[in-house]
């Protein structure tokens, strides 16, 4: 198998030197061989995918097509895919076939891209392990006794291994970058509203965002030129005016102030892994960049104030799946309420159930004002924070997790521990702010995650400052041992 | 021991909107089960609202015709509660902003008018339809009506009586048509009332414990349940009985309402802004837009009526209690028929063969170009008021027939000629000397005897105003 990139897919396939058919054919091998032992996709079609590669080798052959046209990518299974079993990772789809594409599936269509499977998440995307997934947990490439993180954990070890050359994947509160730092990938969560969520299963609605899965920013840059922009079927998409998100990728970042926030170096944060990000930090000084600190100062209720408003909105998202219409239903029941219970105690997992629970409380009469309304303003706080920081600084950096890829089984019966890995991140979803992970070095030959924040819709220039970090360094093109072979 | 009655009443209107509220599906009643049921009415993951503008101008026109305020901004929220026509396990609706504030309708009973306060009205997606039995061992669900769009329109308890409840539901029936929001289809649920009542002991202040009565689509249907919980209630109270708060059912076969289980009401909703959609927002400048747009509602055209044609406050009631109706009535005065025989004629002859053909009037097979010019050749002494109504029959079967023919055809026309009415008349006065004592004796009604015999050797034809004044003066003559 070749180390390829997005971009050199793209330009071989333009130059007629290789077929999508071949690339797509190499990819779906490699799965065969590599996926029993990761279990990082739960559906592979490959007859499916073949025809959509002969389609772009067809296309490209008329000298027609797009920048991705025939370059193979993976979609996250929280996506509906038209006639793909679409799981969200739950027993309570294991049998959902979508009838329809989601907005950013259609998108990737659009432009001939091939859709070479669906990668295994968290169930319902609730989780920093992949081990909630009913299809069973996914091993991490750098080290398969440990956790590739969640919930996009399927997408990050699918590139990691080498099995997609991209993926999509979806960050509710750090499920695109804390994968990506646990597999030394570089993921971006766009500012909320950037793409669309139509066709994306719903977690916490106002807090989930699709973004791109790669192993360069520049390739994240391409995906996102197919998935960024305004859809009148998502009413929260925001009208934002097209952008080329690789056109100024390489300009250089002299000058740029970067903003270091205090209370992500605090208590909490591995020594090791601080030291590489303090690496990192030094490593953009040479580029150029100016430090400025900065001070985020309610960083330690982003957590409290995310498991108060994520559980609330995904206990209504989730009440749809009640057996009546589509996927698991209990095969015996007494009445309509037996066959609720049942149908929602054999369909949800653990985690599921906790946070449905959860977020049924905090809505209850008499609790809403207490939980609900005082976590909207403190989100409305942590909002402020941000706004604060920006006036000191063009983009804010930090770590992405505060530790390397864990053990598996370690944290999963520690929620409150497997709470913390999203630290981070989970302020930005909660202001709608975009990030970035990128890979910034390694502790114990695990790879660790430089996050970069940036403002609202300031996608472009986070892109090209973590360009211009992988052009001066080689992070992001380490493989894990064996992921070739 | 006398008592004080209560009642509010809360409407779900069904809006005339061509797609659903949140989606693109068709709203039209009557499709085959789940045939207008997208991905969205069934609730696939991954689907999201968007919300139809065209509800939302359904709202403003009610807000303004019930003079009520309009929110700049409001918030849909979520309403969350299991059933299995419910497919998103929550129902959108609105909670703590509606999209209309307070407003007012006045309504009239009898000679008494009085105004009925409005709470809010909210806009709200409704619910699919559970068909108990309509499939083997089961419930069948069709989503076809899931996502409709509805407005939710919540009175004050202002109304005191099932006479005051239906006279308000009968007025908000009304104008919801005028303004052409709703079909006012009520066999088809396209306008339903949930009426709360309690009772209170005679000029106490302190309102009873209520009960809900769901769901009543008929006004017949109101105005019995309404009687029935009233009763019900006053005789728990005098029993020394407590209500107990509860939601209640009528039944038309029974003519009584009865409690649901008060486990299906034990309902927290735990509603919550719906994070799939942005607030509304409306300018004053889409409000006006709307407002220039709209037709002038029946209230003044009432006044209108009343002070420019001088109708009676009964008949311009009647004119504008359907916006059709009211077209009806400006078409035919258009054409140049007088304006209260033409509300005359509508309210009485057309009325009477509309209900008797269960018609609408806009189906009427008299047009109002037909109808003006028979009521001209009244006007004109061509035909009587008796000819007018023999000639209405006939057009009514065949509208293509032309009056003035038909006049002639049938012999309707008046003897207007008052030597022809004179000879006539001699002719009856000679015949009927017993008759003309009488009369010279004091007894009117000889005068009516003869009249009828003149009108009946002119075989009806003579004008009978003329024959009334030729009689006077023979008979003083005589």
């Amino acid at each position: 198998m070749k180390d390829w990139s997005i971009k050199e897919l793209s330009n071989l396939l333009r130059e007629k030197k290789i077929s999508s058919v071949e690339i797509t054919t190499d990819y779906l091998q490699h799965i065969k061989k590599k996926n029993p032992e990761i279990n990082a996709f739960i559906t592979v079609d490959e007859g499916r995918s073949l025809d959509q590669a002969k389609l772009a080798d067809q296309i490209i052959q008329k000298g027609e097509g797009d920048v991705l046209t025939g370059v193979p990518i993976a979609q996250k299974d929280i996506f509906c895919a038209e006639d793909w079993l679409t799981t969200c990772g739950s027993k309570m789809l294991h049998n959902f076939v979508a009838p329809y594409d989601a907005t950013v599936v259609k998108k990737f269509n659009e432009v001939g891209a091939v859709n070479l499977g669906k990668t295994n998440m968290d169930e319902f995307a609730m989780g920093s392990s992949n081990e909630t997934s009913y299809f069973g947990g996914v091993k991490n490439p750098w080290d398969l006794t440990r956790v590739p993180g969640g919930s996009s954990g399927g997408s990050a070890a699918a590139i990691a291994a080498r099995m997609c050359p991209g993926a999509t994947a979806t960050d509710t509160g750090g499920s695109i970058r804390q994968p990506a730092s646990l597999c030394g990938l570089t993921g971006l969560k766009p500012t909320y509203g950037l793409v669309s969520r139509y066709g994306m299963i719903a977690f916490a609605s106002s807090l989930d965002q699709a973004g791109p899965m790669a192993k360069s920013s520049e390739d994240c840059a391409m995906m996102m030129n197919v998935m960024a922009g305004f859809d009148p079927k998502d009413s929260t998409s925001i009208d934002h005016k097209k952008e080329d998100y690789t056109k100024n990728i390489d300009q250089p970042i002299e000058g740029l102030k970067i903003g270091l926030p205090k209370e992500y170096f605090a208590e909490g944060l591995d020594s090791d892994v601080a030291k590489v990000i303090e690496a990192a930090i030094d490593q953009y000084k040479k580029l150029g960049a100016t430090i400025v600190d900065v001070s985020l100062p309610n960083t330690n209720l982003s957590i409290p104030v995310y498991y108060v408003l994520a559980p609330a909105e995904a206990s209504s998202n989730l009440s749809r799946y009640d057996g009546v219409r589509y996927g698991h239903r209990t095969s015996q029941y007494d009445d309509l309420m037996d066959m609720y219970c049942k149908t929602r105690q054999e369909g949800f997992g653990e985690e599921v159930k906790r946070r449905i629970l959860i977020g049924t409380y905090v809505l209850s009469a008499g609790y809403y004002d207490a939980y609900y309304l005082k976590a909207q303003q403190i989100r409305h706080l942590i909002s402020e924070d941000f706004k604060k920081a920006f006036q000191a600084c063009d983009v804010i950096m930090g770590p992405t997790a505060p530790s390397t890829a864990f053990k598996a089984n370690e944290k999963i019966d520690d929620p409150v521990t497997m709470y913390l890995q999203d630290i981070y991140t989970i302020a930005t979803n909660l202001a709608g702010l975009p990030g970035m992970s990128i890979p910034a070095g390694f502790v114990n030959k695990l790879p660790v995650g430089l996050q970069i924040i940036g403002n609202y819709f300031d996608e472009a220039r986070i892109l090209n400052v973590a360009h211009q970090f992988q052009k001066a360094t080689d992070w992001h093109k380490a493989i894990p041992e064996g992921a070739l072979s | 021991m006398s008592w004080d009655v209560v009642i509010g009443i809360e409407t779900h209107v069904q809006l005339q909107t061509k797609t659903k509220i949140f989606s693109g599906a068709s709203t039209a009643f009557g499709a085959e089960p789940n045939t207008q049921a997208c991905v969205l009415s069934i609730a696939l993951p991954g689907t999201l609202p968007v919300l139809n503008y065209e509800a939302v101008q359904c709202a403003i026109k009610f807000g303004l015709a019930t003079n009520a305020e309009i929110a700049p901004r409001s918030i849909f929220a979520r309403k969350n509660y299991f059933y299995p026509d419910l497919p998103k396990g929550y129902q959108i609706s609105q909670y703590e902003l509606p999209v209309v504030g307070k407003g007012s309708l006045e309504i009239e009973i009898g000679d008494i008018k009085k105004t009925v306060r409005i709470t809010r009205a909210h806009l709200e997606e409704d619910a699919g339809k559970s068909s108990h039995g309509a499939v083997e061992n089961g419930t069948g669900i069709d989503l076809n009506r899931a996502g409709t769009p509805l407005l939710e329109i919540v009175s004050e308890p202002d109304m005191t009586s099932a006479s005051e409840a239906v006279a308000y539901a009968k007025k908000l029936h009304e104008l919801v048509q005028w303004i052409g929001i709703c079909d006012g289809n009520m066999q088809e649920g396209s306008f339903r009332c949930d009426i709360n009542v309690s009772v209170k002991r005679k000029g106490e202040s302190k309102l009873g414990t209520r009960r809900e009565i769901k769901n009543l689509n008929s006004f017949k249907f109101i105005e019995q349940a309404i009687y029935y919980e009233t009763q019900w209630q006053i005789e728990m109270l005098e029993e020394g009985k407590a209500i107990q708060q509860a939601t209640v059912l009528f039944n038309p076969e029974t003519g009584e309402t009865k409690a649901m289980r008060s486990k299906e009401e034990a309902n927290d909703y735990r509603y919550f802004p719906d994070p799939d959609l942005l607030p509304l927002e409306i300018t004053d400048e889409k409000i006006r837009e709307i407002k220039e747009s709209m037709t002038e509602l029946p209230h003044l055209m009432k006044a209108r009526l009343e002070h420019d044609y001088q109708l009676s406050s009964y008949d311009a009631a009647g004119i504008t209690s359907d916006k059709h109706v009211a077209d009806y009535f400006f078409a035919t005065l258009k054409e140049g028929a007088e304006p209260k025989q033409i509300a005359n004629w509508i309210l009485g002859q057309l009325f009477s063969k509309l209900n008797e053909h269960n018609l609408s009037i806009e189906n009427s097979s008299i047009k109002p170009a037909v109808l003006s010019l028979l009521l001209k050749r009244i006007q004109d002494g061509t035909i009587s008021n008796n000819g007018a109504k023999q000639l209405f029959e006939k057009l009514w079967v065949n509208p293509e027939l032309e009056i003035d023919t038909l006049i002639e055809s049938e012999g309707l026309k008046q003897v207007s000629d008052s030597g022809l009415i004179e000879t006539m008349i001699d002719e009856v006065l000679k015949n009927n000397q017993a008759m003309v004592d009488e009369y010279r004796s004091g007894k009117e009604k000889a005068f009516n005897a003869l009249v009828g015999q003149i009108m009946k050797a002119s075989k009806g034809k003579a004008n009978p105003g003329q024959v009334n004044e030729l009689l006077r003066q023979k008979l003083v003559k005589f």
